[in-house]
């Protein structure tokens, strides 16, 4: 089969004969141990300006699930009570610098489960959360039907009065989520509710999708930046999700000190399977949100290359010029 | 005439008691009533495996035979089946990639087959019906037909030569295309037929067909009206083969005997028995290893899942309720249902595509040994054949050469050295320069001391000219036998004329006796012309030619002389001569004989006797009769041979010298110094063989022989098998018990001080260990005599048989440790050594092509294996245990991260990276560069390779797929597995990762793991890459950016025909985090600082390092290595002095 081409003499070319020109770098010492030096410097560098930055970064965080070790919201524990409205109140004694970002989080929750945010096949991609009564749900699924629904104000306590600090929905979701990716049906005569008609709310919503924020009507529909940060799932089960955002007026460059209160609408049933909520205030950095690993584990490495620079150079030293006249 | 031999012994096991009765012309013989036409098969060929229908379902059916397609195609459907979390796609994908791939190239062979089928098939014949001659398409042709070719034709169908139209009633014929040898056989017509084919009324009585293709009984009924039917009895010389070809005659008729896929050529279509390589072995090991990982990864996922669930409000979440179905579904069913899931989940850590880049890596790798231009070999104008390309790693592994002696260690270039004619020594003295003159004047004999009586002499020098099978080779078109009628022309045309034997000894032999003055002229219709020193012809009238075979080692012919003497001549090796001649003859030319022999000529004794007209009859008429036996006809005809050539007279004997290969010892001394053990095996004399292998180096001056022949054990004077005991348990005790332990094996060098020892058995001694009285008896020996050798440094086995050959392999290779054994050889004795051995070397020698159709690899020389084994094998075995060792790896690193995940997502089967990448993986982001690797790597550069032999030893053993270094790099892809999947899950303890406080999602987690598990895949191979070249450079860097190109691409479009957009701008966003590149990088270069540094600290490495080395050892070795080149002359001193 393959002998056809050697009744004749082989091509000479260097591809044949596998003499490709080719380069053959070989790990020196003289290469390695500067190399291993310099990385391991830069990454000590690195590595001190996230931990640096990493320990700037404020973070406030309150448990309201309202069971075991946080007090908070203890009494809308009952499911009986709805609605309940909670108090959270904390102060601050510096200025919390802004912008301040509002996150709501949710442990042991597994919105990574595969069949609540995957699809299920084969038959339908909803299921249980296809059909209410033979109609559709819209927007249908188990993550649709069990979006966030606790609601968080926040107000500053400046001489015993409440002063509502304005928390910006904007901007929360990805741009792309909200611009490109998910699309309203075509209003029909200019009205979204009529574009869904039709089709029934989620089960467990209290209002339909297109009502979803009466305040802001570009902010309905699937469009709605909450439900959009709610139908990117978590990775882990335990996980923050970004709520609001303090970035407008007098609280723009962050909260000052002083006390707040938080006042949320308690709504959102964690306790039967054993999960925690919370409120958390962060603000973020050049490297996102507060994350101590990556600044230690950059100076662990940088100062790991270091010393193993300096081992090989004393091994070099040591024992390799015997080898070299071998 | 080696062939003949190896034929006696495949072919004899393969007796047919049935035979075919075939009517010559579809002519009803008068004495049976009821002419009823057997039915035989129609003379189409069919090579071709598949029709148009059945393609399909056939060849799928096949490639579905195949362990690891089947398990794929199991995998799929439980993917469609069951509720699995990967499309079925993701493994539906590539498994049709590769069924497709491989369908369509099988589909184009056969395609091609079926055209060379039908070119073959429809070829227009001329066949003789009721005397006309009508054309037919060679497919229509049947049994019984005459059919008629045409010079340069080849035969249709296996046809009985009837008539031709030279008037010798023979024909001349190549069977280059059925067994490469390019000489022109002679096949002559069946005896005393009437010329008019067409009144010809016979039937034709012979065997079933069978694929010998040497061998051919059968008998001839011709009937004539009212007499008794005449019988002549038919053999090979009667049959024309298809795929043969007419040569120097017209015409010929011959009548059809066997047809289409019954014809010999077809019968020898069957495939090889199919070599299995040890890397194979070693996969499949490794293989099991990762299934049980991957059933224990889906078990304990299983379990623990149902554990999990078991907690308070974890199996039905209220956020996440199951359907209908699911909560119906029984537990048993779901537990296997999830079981299977996890399965599919993980299936990717045994890659479909490893079984495909394997295949292409030994597809493809094989070209570069068909490509080497120093395989190129001037004189045939040929380079390296592979016949496999699943064995190129193998040749990296080779532990045990077994090479033939003749044609393979020697050129089997045979020149005429020197005669004795009754005690005195005839040397030729003239220049090689004039070896092919003709001095037919005076005879340039030497008289070197005395001469033997001129009639001895003449006696001598025309059994040299008589017994033989030798031809002429015709200068011209049919000139030179019509026109030489006196001397003067003979000698002009003898000049332009070669001679043609199937052994080079003969036509040395014949070429001999030419200087001396008797020239053979040729073999014209029976009659044997050979010109004498007075410019006469004598005709000699050939009454019968005992064949040449390899149990009796001689052969002989009966001639009748001018002046109407009957003699018969014999020559043959010493040993089968001797005992049938006049003792009180022998003693004058043993010396001679072997004195010869221990210069390393080939010796043949010549004997004669004469015949008297009764003792002739009585032969005559017995050789006929065993001519004409349908059954046991090989062993009748021995025994009639054997009982005519006994009470010869001694004449004389000749040495024929075989010189060494190009470059045989520095090949030899190179492959011992790369640890391999190199047995000669060898049909020739004890003394012979020696020389060749002191000539070859194989045996040093310090060698110590332990030598087990039929010698040493009569030297004792008790009986064989006493002394066989004794001898084996003495040498056992010097060779095996005493030496010094070996060194750590492998790391032994060849300069080690210890005594080396080499082995010497012959043929007969073998078969004595081998078939001892018991078989206990038996398998001690067998083993002491393995352990025997295995000690030492080389081992000569000479008087060998060609099945004998194959034991020895056998036994090597089924010892223990089961090492992996080369065959080398060129001649078709050596093909059941070829075949046994786990790789088979052909050389492209002088003995016909038969080696070279059985072997794996075919090289024009001997010197070629140096480069063969010591650079090819190396470097493919080291690029694909590479390839092997990387697949597993990068598999194991891709899906232990996807298990981890399992347990943080209620080992619910999430998948951690997309569908895409989940698909790509292994057939688009990592399959180049490791196929680049595969076929570019030089870890070492060629030159280095060849230079020093003992680099060999590095990769002996499988030293690179042992469980050692599968453990180390399953290791190195947990340790990066766990790296990845937990480095990625600290960073999203805070999935903010953006300064707009944004967060990241699941499929974000995925492509942050996926994108460091491909940069590090890839930059672990460019770490191990020493040899970079632009293709290198191009597939690695190219991979990489491509990986990115893709992700931004499959992330940067809403694609209509997914229902969910998992991935859009999830790439694109990661990128744009600052933390997710610092945790990139970070992770890569810790997965890689094991790599690096243990690429540092192995020392001395790397080419610079290899050639310090390699000069240091040189210098050391020096003395002992490169010792004074031997000329094979002064070895004879040698030799005695070891004895």
């Amino acid at each position: 089969m393959k002998n056809q081409g050697t009744t004749n003499r082989p091509d000479n070319t260097a591809f044949d004969q596998q003499r490709l020109p080719a380069w053959q770098p070989v790990l020196s010492a003289g290469i390695v141990i500067p190399g291993f030096l310099l990385v391991g410097l830069a990454f000590i560098g690195i590595g001190v300006a996230l931990f640096v930055t990493s320990r700037s970064i404020q973070v406030l965080e309150n448990d309201y699930t309202g069971t075991g070790s946080s007090v908070h919201c203890s009494e809308c524990v009952n499911p009986k009570t709805t609605p309940c409205t909670c108090q959270l109140n904390f102060s601050l004694s510096a200025l919390f610098q802004g912008p301040v970002f509002l996150y709501y989080g949710l442990s042991n929750y597994f919105q990574n489960v595969r069949g609540y945010g995957s699809l299920r096949r084969p038959s339908s991609s909803c299921a249980p959360y296809q059909y209410d009564q033979n109609t559709t749900i819209a927007p249908c699924g188990s993550v649709a039907n069990s979006m966030f629904n606790d609601t968080f104000t926040l107000y500053q306590l400046v001489n015993a009065t409440r002063k509502t600090v304005p928390l910006d929905g904007k901007g929360i979701a990805w741009w792309t989520d909200y611009n490109i990716k998910f699309r309203n049906p075509p209003e029909v005569d200019g009205s979204l509710a009529a574009a869904f008609n039709g089709t029934v709310k989620p089960v467990n919503w209290p209002k339909p999708v297109y009502d979803l924020d009466p305040t802001n009507p570009a902010n309905n529909g699937f469009l709605n930046q909450d439900f959009l940060v709610w139908m990117r799932t978590a990775a882990l089960p335990d996980f923050w999700k970004l709520y609001r955002r303090i970035t407008e007026g007098e609280y723009a460059s962050g909260l000052p000190a002083g006390n707040y209160t938080l006042e949320i609408q308690y709504n959102y049933p964690v306790a039967n399977f054993a999960g925690r909520k919370s409120v958390i205030f962060s603000n973020t950095s050049w490297m996102g949100g507060k994350n101590q690993f990556l600044g230690i584990a950059y100076l662990v490495t940088g100062s790991l290359c270091v010393v193993m620079s300096a081992v090989m150079l004393i091994v070099y030293a040591k024992f390799n010029s015997p080898d070299e006249d071998f | 005439m080696l062939r003949r031999g190896l034929n006696r012994l495949f072919g004899g096991d393969e007796r047919r008691v049935d035979s075919r009765t075939v009517y010559v012309g579809h002519q009803p013989c008068p004495s049976t009533q009821a002419f009823v036409p057997p039915k035989f098969c129609d003379n189409r060929i069919v090579s071709s495996k598949y029709t148009v229908w059945n393609f399909l379902p056939k060849n799928l059916f096949e490639q579905f035979r195949r362990i690891a397609n089947f398990y794929f195609l199991i995998i799929f459907l439980v993917q469609v089946i069951v509720d699995t979390p990967t499309s079925p796609v993701t493994s539906g994908l590539p498994l049709f990639f590769v069924i497709t791939v491989t369908a369509i190239k099988q589909g184009y062979e056969d395609w091609l087959r079926h055209k060379a089928d039908n070119e073959v098939n429809n070829y227009p014949v001329n066949v003789l019906e009721n005397g006309r001659r009508t054309q037919k398409e060679s497919k229509k042709i049947k049994v019984g037909d005459i059919v008629e070719v045409l010079e340069d034709e080849t035969f249709p169908c296996d046809l009985i030569l009837l008539g031709s139209s030279r008037d010798d009633d023979t024909c001349f014929v190549t069977t280059a295309s059925l067994d490469g040898e390019s000489n022109h056989k002679t096949h002559y017509t069946v005896p005393d037929l009437e010329s008019d084919l067409e009144v010809l009324n016979a039937t034709i009585e012979c065997e079933q067909p069978q694929p010998d293709l040497y061998k051919f009984v059968g008998r001839m009924h011709i009937h004539k009206d009212g007499q008794e039917p005449a019988v002549r009895s038919l053999g090979p010389e009667n049959l024309l083969l298809k795929g043969a070809t007419l040569k120097n005659t017209r015409v010929v008729y011959g009548v059809a005997v066997y047809t289409g896929m019954e014809t010999k050529m077809a019968l020898n279509y069957q495939g090889k028995s199919q070599k299995r390589s040890v890397v194979e072995k070693s996969i499949n090991g490794f293989l099991l290893v990762y299934l049980c990982i991957l059933l224990s990864k889906a078990l304990v996922c299983t379990t623990l899942k149902y554990v999990w669930q078991n907690q308070r409000g974890q199996d039905e979440p209220w956020y996440n309720q199951k359907t209908q179905k699911e909560k119906e579904a029984n537990m048993f069913l779901k537990m296997f249902t999830d079981f299977l899931s996890f399965m599919v989940l993980f299936n990717f850590i045994i890659p479909v595509s490893m079984y495909v880049t394997v295949e292409m890596q030994k597809f493809l790798g094989s070209f570069f040994i068909t490509w080497d231009r120093d395989f190129y070999d001037r004189e045939i104008q040929e380079g390296a054949l592979v016949n496999t390309s699943d064995l190129n790693e193998e040749l990296g592994q080779v532990e045990y050469v077994f090479t033939d002696k003749t044609g393979t260690l020697t050129q089997n270039n045979m020149e005429f050295i020197e005669c004795s004619i009754d005690g005195f020594q005839y040397k030729y003295q003239d220049s090689r320069t004039e070896l092919d003159g003709f001095c037919v004047t005076d005879g340039p004999v030497s008289k070197l001391q005395q001469k033997a009586g001129r009639e001895k002499e003449e006696l001598f020098l025309r059994a040299l000219c008589l017994c033989h099978t030798v031809q002429v080779k015709e200068a011209g078109q049919g000139v030179g036998f019509a026109d030489q009628v006196d001397g003067v022309d003979v000698a002009s045309a003898v000049e332009q004329r070669g001679f043609i034997a199937s052994s080079p000894d003969e036509v040395a032999l014949v070429k001999g006796a030419m200087k001396y003055g008797f020239t053979f002229l040729g073999l014209e219709s029976k009659s044997m012309k050979i010109l004498n020193r007075n410019n006469k012809i004598e005709k000699y009238e050939l009454l019968h030619v005992l064949n040449f075979d390899p149990v009796r080692r001689r052969m002989s012919v009966i001639v009748r002389s001018p002046d109407g003497e009957t003699l018969l001549f014999c020559k043959g090796a010493d040993s089968s001569i001797f005992p049938r001649v006049r003792q009180e003859e022998v003693e004058r030319i043993r010396m001679h004989v072997e004195r010869n022999a221990t210069e390393g000529y080939r010796t043949l004794c010549v004997a004669y006797k004469r015949l008297t007209d009764e003792v002739f009859a009585r032969v005559d008429a017995e050789l006929r009769e065993a001519r004409l036996a349908l059954q046991d006809r090989e062993e009748r005809l021995v025994a009639v041979y054997n009982q005519v050539e006994k009470g010869m007279n001694l004449i004389g004997a000749t040495a024929v010298e075989d010189r060494l290969q190009e470059e045989a010892a520095e090949t030899m001394e190179a492959l011992q110094s790369a640890g391999i053990k190199v047995w000669v095996l060898t049909g020739d004399k004890m003394e012979t063989a020696k020389s060749t292998c002191y000539a070859c180096r194989l045996f040093q001056r310090s060698t110590e022989l332990l030598e087990l022949t039929v010698r040493t054990l009569e030297e004792g004077g008790r009986k064989r098998g006493e002394r066989l005991h004794e001898l084996l348990l003495d040498y056992h005790k010097r060779a095996v018990q005493d030496a010094p332990p070996p060194k750590g094996g492998v790391t032994r060098t060849w300069s080690s001080a210890a005594q080396e020892y080499g082995f010497i058995i012959d043929g007969t001694t073998l078969s004595l260990l081998l078939n001892a009285s018991s078989d206990v008896v038996s398998s001690n020996y067998r083993s002491l005599f393995l352990q025997i050798c295995q000690n030492c440094t080389a081992v000569l086995c000479c008087r060998m048989a060609p099945l004998q050959k194959a034991q020895i392999v056998k036994m090597v290779k089924n010892s223990k440790g089961n090492p992996i054994t080369l065959s080398i050889g060129d001649g078709a004795n050596d093909v059941s050594m070829i075949l046994e051995a786990h790789v088979g070397i052909g050389i492209k020698g002088k003995e016909g092509r038969q080696a070279v159709r059985n072997s794996d690899y075919a090289i024009p020389k001997l010197k070629h294996l140096k480069k063969l084994l010591l650079a090819h094998g190396h470097l493919y075995y080291v690029r694909i245990a590479h390839l092997v060792q990387y697949f597993f790896y990068k598999n194991l690193c891709f899906i232990l991260p996807q298990f981890l995940y399992q347990f943080f997502c209620g080992y619910s089967q999430q998948p951690l990276y997309d569908a895409a990448y989940l698909t790509m993986y292994n057939i688009c982001f990592t399959s180049m560069p490791i196929l680049a690797y595969s076929l570019l790597e030089q870890h070492i550069c060629i030159e280095i390779l060849l230079e020093n032999a003992t680099l060999y030893r590095e990769v002996a053993k499988n030293a690179m797929l042992r469980w050692g270094p599968f453990l180390c790099w399953t290791l190195l892809g947990i340790f990066q597995g766990l790296l990845f999947f937990f480095g990625v899950h600290c960073l999203f303890g805070n999935s903010a990762l953006q300064d707009n406080g944004q967060v990241f999602g699941n499929w974000s987690f995925g492509t942050i793991v996926f994108t460091i598990l491909v940069f590090t895949v890839t930059l672990k191979l460019a770490l191990d890459t020493r040899h970079w070249t632009w293709i290198n450079h191009f597939v690695i860097w190219g991979s990489l950016a491509f990986y990115v190109f893709f992700s931004f691409f499959w992330g940067g479009i809403i694609w209509p025909f997914l229902k969910q957009q998992r991935l859009y701008f999830v790439f694109a966003n990661m990128l744009s985090s600052v933390s997710a590149w610092l945790v990139i990088i970070l992770l890569i270069l810790l997965s890689l600082l094991p790599d690096i540094l243990w690429a540092v600290l192995r020392k001395p490495r790397g080419p610079h390092a290899q050639q310090k080395k390699s000069a240091g050892q040189s210098n050391a070795g020096g003395p002992q290595s490169f010792s004074k080149p031997l000329l094979m002359r002064t070895l004879s001193d040698e030799s005695n002095t070891v004895l």
